[in-house]
């Protein structure tokens, strides 16, 4: 499956100045997110202001990595045709225990998925880009 | 006449220093630093914003516009809207948030317009953040973001594969009724249904529409002017909207959407219980998107959709509450965005009592819900006939 994700042809992100230290961090294995100095509250995907309390006091930190599955799909028709090689394979909302969710790829490597299930930080190949994935722990 | 503005002011506004060139900033970020400057300049916090009217095409993506602004900004909105008159679009936006507050569907609304100037970012090229941060990973398009609230929905009440499958096979059988629908002359089964391909788990092919070219057009008017009319007219009651976010990844909640409010604003309009309702015309892009709304409807608990179905006697004209008579867009098909208006122009025939072949016995009342994006922008309407 591994050989499969990189040798895919499929629209990477739409990479902006404002999310950059975001792209660039999971290219070096790390997950930054957002925190704002005035709720205290994590933000992502970023902003230049907080959408908790319109403050424009966020900073970068780096999230823990871990996780829970909130729901999960395992795809057979994807969207756009670039994915057809990889199919089936599985997409997830993952709730950080920082408090966002992100919808990510899930590596399961064949196991049985269930909501719930704890989840890490994985970051994987996909086409010729570094994307952050996420794995049953 | 009561003057629409009479109950409306402007309390605060905000400004940013024009400037030649922006340097890489997207016009979302533009957008929200002028809106927490208006805000401030009015004394009032995000959360009691709850109108919001925006501009179209505002540099990041060309559909759902207001639910992705929303999203951004962090606002729940229960009235928003695109203005889209060019150099009008500013003193538009004022009158129709005067007569959105008029109406009583808000009491705040956001009016704000703007975009960035940078040769660098294509002006409306489609950069939204489910563009960037859901499509790299192949979750593109609507199949997989049903699906992943179908798969919490199960996970969380288990509720059988059947019980969904079910709503596509009445929407099927309420189809054998309707020479237009596409699927007339094509009844399914519940086993018909989970026969069907998996597209994106759980959700089989036979629960997800089928895409159709068509249209649907509804006249509204005075009641004085509805008179010319050779049929019996048919009254708005009430009117509910809600919009919480764009990206399945950012919903509030994946198993109870801004459905949930809209109704209970349109009841509470109307004055009316959902039980004294006698048509049910639900917006049905998928299995799930029925399944959630009977239940945010208060007809039964979270969960126990599967259940009321079968004690209300499915959804075919037999049933206490018949639901999507002609065929919903799971059997009629959805021919675009006119999809939703296929649900308000069958409660009209309803209410007028001119659906032949399928006519409900006594229809006085009808809900129509409307819903946008991944679960994210809901409206509800109250309809009534007029003895």
């Amino acid at each position: 499956m591994k050989t499969v994700l990189q040798e895919l042809s499929v629209p990477g992100p739409t990479v902006t100045a404002l999310t950059e230290p975001f792209w660039n961090a999971v290219k070096f294995g790390r997950l930054m997110i957002q925190h704002c100095a005035a709720c205290h509250r994590a933000v992502f995907y970023p902003r230049t202001i907080c959408p908790h309390c319109w403050a424009d006091a966020l900073t970068w930190t780096e999230a823990t990595g871990q996780g829970r599955l909130k729901s999960y799909s395992e795809i057979w028709k994807p969207g756009h045709p670039g994915w057809i090689p990889a199919t089936p394979y599985l997409v997830g909302l993952v709730e950080l225990d920082e408090g966002p969710t992100m919808l990510s790829h899930i590596l399961a490597d064949g196991a049985k998925v269930t909501v719930g299930d704890a989840v890490h930080f994985a970051p994987t190949q996909i086409g010729d880009q570094i994307l952050p994935c996420f794995k049953i722990t | 006449m009561k003057a629409l503005w009479s109950e409306a002011v402007i309390s605060g506004i905000g400004e940013l220093k024009p400037e030649r060139k922006t340097d890489g900033i997207n016009t979302m970020d533009l957008l929200m630093r002028v809106s927490a400057e208006a805000a401030q300049d009015a004394g009032i916090e995000v959360g009691e914003i709850d109108g919001l009217l925006v501009g179209p095409q505002v540099g990041e993506t060309p559909q759902h516009v207001p639910a992705t602004v929303a999203e951004y900004f962090g606002m729940q909105p229960t009235m928003s809207n695109v203005v889209d008159l060019g150099g009008a679009s500013g003193p538009g936006m004022i009158w129709r948030a005067a007569a959105a507050i008029q109406m009583g569907m808000c009491e705040t609304v956001l009016c704000v317009l703007g975009n960035h100037r940078n040769p660098v970012l294509p002006r409306s090229h489609n950069r939204n953040p489910a563009r960037e941060f859901d499509t790299p990973f192949g979750a593109s398009g609507a199949n997989t973001s049903y699906a992943l609230l179908m798969q919490a929905h199960m996970s969380q009440y288990g509720c059988a594969a059947e019980d969904y499958a079910a709503i596509a096979a009445g929407a099927r059988a309420n189809a054998q009724l309707n020479p237009l629908a596409i699927f007339h002359g094509k009844p399914v089964d519940v086993e018909g249904v989970l026969a069907s391909p998996m597209v994106t788990s759980p959700l089989h092919l036979l629960e997800i529409v089928m895409p159709v070219a068509g249209g649907e057009a509804v006249i509204v008017t005075t009641p004085g002017k509805a008179r010319k009319s050779a049929h019996r007219p048919v009254r708005l009651l009430g009117a509910g909207e809600k919009i919480t976010h764009r990206a399945v990844s950012q919903a509030p909640s994946l198993t109870s959407g801004p459905l949930k409010p809209s109704i209970a604003r349109a009841l509470q309009q109307a004055a009316m219980d959902v039980s004294d309702i006698r048509f049910l015309s639900l917006y049905d892009c998928y299995t799930i998107m029925v399944a959630a709304t009977i239940e945010d409807a208060g007809l039964c608990k979270p969960g126990d959709f599967g259940q009321w179905l079968s004690a209300n006697g499915g959804m075919g004209l037999g049933a206490r509450q018949p639901i999507n008579t002609h065929g919903g867009q799971l059997g009629f098909g959805q021919p675009d965005l006119a999809g939703g208006m296929t649900h308000v122009v069958e409660a009209v025939r309803q209410l007028r009592g001119t659906a032949n072949g399928r006519q409900i016995e006594d229809c006085e009342t009808a809900l129509v819900t409307g819903n946008g994006a991944t679960m994210s922008e809901a409206v509800a309407l109250i309809l009534g006939s007029v003895s």
